[in-house]
């Protein structure tokens, strides 16, 4: 018997349109060929541009933004669906094949309620009578274990949390019964103490109503747990496709081996402590009436890397915030060096601004779209010593040698570079002002993993080189271990806990400690059966 | 700057544009007549030694359409530029100041914008003492009003994002962070703004000569010379039509340019697309 879904040499081509060039044919994704039986579940891995998403995307006969399907077959149940006339590709979306986006919170209609929407899709294709979907709506919020399943489908978009949202997409994919659902990056939005929940939630239900499923996502960890076949991807072509196990504990090819060793990387912390650099005491902050940052106190120790841990909405880039003096605290102080910074932006002098410098998470929004790349790295060069002519342009020189990208670069815009070079142009521009502490805003987690692990060697290097003291906001343990000192984790404002790293992250834990590091996947295969069953014991025990 | 990358609507728009300054700027030698002279009958038909006929008074049309043009560009591009001038600098730093600043800056803008321009120019220009400078500092101020909403407008979007954060923590003082971090990033929609702006400003100056209000007579100016000729129609005569065409054509070139530029504006390397 044939398998339920077959891709055979698949090809997405695109046309460019570059301003003054004749048009240019990109090819997206070439010679990708592959097959998914019922029930199976099928992850596609690769770094941004890969071409997952097109080829999720060409599973419902969609090409997205221009992209066409240039070739190749997509057979499902026997019959190729690219063939099908515009009226049987309706027929086939919202039915046999459902689609669950990576932002939910995007992809809801907010002037509708959840439960309307879930059944939308069912009832429009005629699978079911509004009872009947309502029925089943009910059921799957249960199977995906949202809270009170009877009811939660009378609730609007903004009344439930973002995982909750996320499960509730799950659920409308899974209502009318497709026969193929594709996930599309469901939990990389995500914390991660939610995406357990989440991921956990998507693999019961797969397992329970029998549907394959495409999994797309970038993190290989997180696939390893919920995947059969793993098919690793790059520029649109096909690296490696195997078994989950195969790929994770015998990797064939140069990339994949990478990319299972990527968050592998461990630093030793450093032995003295003693000496302080920046020192919060006590402080609290918050916008108008809320209060975001309750009684924080921290040190960090010169030339050494403090990580700040927590998900979103624990406080971390309002303390990065407060320390700045974008955000005057309501309580507490600043000490640099022994000495107090004014809370305040405006009253701190130019020399103390240059001695703090800041990292933004999305380099694309953080630098002038306007400015070339020498622009952005002089201009800190002009304002805090002065530079100009050859010797600011030979400066520039050497940052850009310093951050491992070339001086023909210093003419380019920013929107002709790559994610990983914006964010090294981000970190050359703080580097400009020879400071003595840079702030770190999450600069890896809106890149891709292999890059993310070249920003951070860079940083670890320039480290070694300048003496400088990173403050790294991350919500990713990976991370603090590959380059903490100490670590402070926080919770909802407060500091749950602070010290040097080999203390913070051994036991014994407090709570959300051992929450935050028993959710964070592991490549390893069955690491999620093996967390949720430790915690199905440790609620037995209570 | 490639020749060959401009459009073929580009070029009309700035041959269009050319020919009108050419006018306003060698007016005197090239107009046939003088401008107030009466040289021939009343409402002449065109053709013959009057290429487009004659006015009401029967003075040459083409000499007093090239002296006009001097006049109409000049006080229409004057107020606009300064328009501009006022209204972005006031709105960029209503937008980057923000509190108390933008609150009393956009509730006067607010203010003047609830009484019809026209009306509020028409009181003013009655009391002032009539002089050029007077006409354009009244329409610039007028037009500034509009300028300054969709400046802050634009301004605002720009100034929250993390690149001005960025300016602002190095220490960066208001003038850098407006004129350098905000003003590239808002330009294609203001450059949009100002080829409407400036039609806008033509035909209010026409409308304002119209009620007696603009341009003084004898001196020449299109607008006036549609008032002066409107009777005209009511006979069959097309003298009104001339001028009124003259306004058309200059805000259909100036607006051609405007449109090209807007589109190199958003293509730029490192532009945001948008506009």
């Amino acid at each position: 018997m044939a398998e339920l879904l077959s891709v055979r040499d698949l090809r997405i081509e695109a046309t460019s349109y570059p301003p003054g060039e004749p048009p240019k044919t990109v090819t997206l994704v070439d010679n990708v060929s592959f097959e998914l039986g019922q029930g199976k579940v099928l992850g596609l891995i690769g770094e941004s541009g890969a071409g997952k998403s097109t080829i999720g995307l060409a599973t419902l006969a969609y090409g997205r933004g221009g992209a066409r399907i240039t070739g190749g077959q997509v057979m499902l149940n026997n019959s190729d669906i690219l063939k099908l006339a515009p009226g049987g590709v309706r027929a086939l979306r919202g039915a046999r094949v459902c689609y669950v986006a990576q932002s939910a919170a995007a992809a809801f209609n907010p002037a509708h309620r959840l439960g309307d929407q879930v059944i939308e899709a069912s009832l429009l294709h005629g699978i079911m009578g509004r009872d009947e979907a309502t029925e089943r709506a009910t059921e799957l919020f249960k199977v995906l274990g949202l809270p009170s399943p009877e009811t939660f489908g009378q609730r609007y978009p903004h009344q439930v949390s973002g995982g909750q949202l996320q499960r509730a997409m799950t659920a409308m994919a899974l209502c009318p019964k497709p026969d193929l659902i594709v996930f599309d990056e469901p939990t990389t939005a995500l914390d991660v103490t939610t995406q357990i929940d989440v991921l956990a939630a998507i693999k019961n239900a797969i397992a329970q109503t029998g549907t394959a499923a495409l999994y797309i996502t970038h993190d290989l960890a997180v696939i390893a747990q919920i995947s059969d076949d793993i098919m690793v991807l790059r520029h649109g072509k096909m690296v490696e496709y195997g078994s989950a196990k195969q790929i994770i504990e015998d990797p064939e090819q140069e990339y994949t081996r990478a990319l299972v060793n990527v968050r592998a990387s461990k630093r030793a912390e450093a032995k003295d402590q003693s000496g302080v650099l920046l020192k919060v005491t006590d402080i609290s902050a918050g916008y108008g009436h809320v209060k975001v940052l309750n009684g924080v106190s921290l040190h960090l120790p010169k030339g050494q890397t403090l990580a700040v841990v927590g998900e979103s909405g624990s406080g971390k880039s309002t303390l990065a915030r407060v320390i700045t003096g974008l955000l005057p605290p309501t309580q507490g102080a600043t000490l640099f060096e022994g000495k107090e910074l004014s809370p305040a932006l405006a009253q701190r002098t130019r020399d103390e601004l240059r001695r703090i410098q800041m990292i933004y998470q999305i380099a694309d929004t953080a630098m002038n779209p306007r400015q070339t790349v020498g622009e952005i790295i002089g201009r800190p060069l002009t304002f805090y010593f002065g530079h100009s002519g050859s010797k600011k342009s030979e400066r520039v020189r050497q940052l850009l040698d310093q951050i491992e990208m070339g001086d023909r670069f210093a003419d380019r815009y920013p929107a002709e570079l790559s994610g990983g070079q914006k964010q090294r142009v981000a970190i050359a521009r703080a580097l400009a002002a020879e400071p003595e502490l840079i702030l770190c805003d999450e600069p890896t987690s809106a890149l891709d993993p292999l890059v993310a692990e070249g920003i951070l060697q860079l940083l670890a290097k320039l480290q070694e080189d300048t003496a400088v003291s990173y403050l790294f906001i991350t919500h990713d343990i990976a991370i603090v271990r590959a380059i903490a000192d100490s670590v402070a984790v926080m919770h909802r404002g407060k500091l749950v806990r602070f010290g040097p790293k080999s203390r913070v992250l051994s036991p014994p834990f407090d709570d959300y400690t051992d929450l935050l590091l028993k959710s964070v996947p592991e490549m390893k295969l069955g690491w999620l059966e093996r967390v949720l069953e430790d915690r199905r014991m440790a609620s037995a025990d209570n | 700057m490639n020749f060959r990358a401009i459009p073929l609507s580009a070029w009309i728009g700035i041959i269009g544009v050319a020919i009108a300054f050419f006018c306003a700027i060698f007016g005197p030698w090239i107009a046939p007549f003088g401008e107030t002279d009466v040289v021939g009958d009343v409402w002449a038909p065109p053709g013959g030694e009057f290429l487009f006929g004659t006015d009401n008074l029967g003075r040459d049309l083409l000499s007093r359409l090239i002296f006009g043009a001097r006049t109409t560009i000049l006080v229409a591009l004057a107020a606009t530029v300064l328009s501009f001038a006022l209204g972005m600098l006031l709105s960029f730093a209503a937008a980057v100041t923000g509190g108390i600043v933008d609150q009393v800056l956009s509730r006067v803008n607010d203010l003047m914008m609830s009484i019809p321009m026209l009306i509020f120019a028409l009181v003013v220009l009655a009391v002032l003492p009539q002089s050029l400078l007077v006409l354009v500092l009244v329409m610039a101020v007028l037009d500034s009003t509009r300028v300054y909403r969709l400046g802050r407008a634009v301004a605002l979007d720009v100034a929250v994002m993390e690149f001005v954060e960025a300016a602002r923590l190095r220490g960066e003082g208001t003038g850098w962070i407006i004129f350098r971090e905000i003003l590239p990033n808002t330009l294609a929609p203001l450059l949009a703004e100002f080829g409407l702006r400036f039609a806008f400003s033509i035909l209010f100056l026409s409308t304002l000569s119209f009620l007696g209000l603009g341009i003084q007579p004898p001196a020449a100016d299109w607008g006036g010379m549609v008032k002066d000729n409107k009777d005209g129609i009511l006979f069959g005569v097309s003298a009104a039509l001339i001028p009124g065409a003259a306004i058309a054509f200059l805000a259909i070139c100036v607006n051609l340019i405007v449109d090209w530029l807007l589109k190199r504006a958003s293509s730029l390397r490192g532009g945001r697309g948008d506009g």
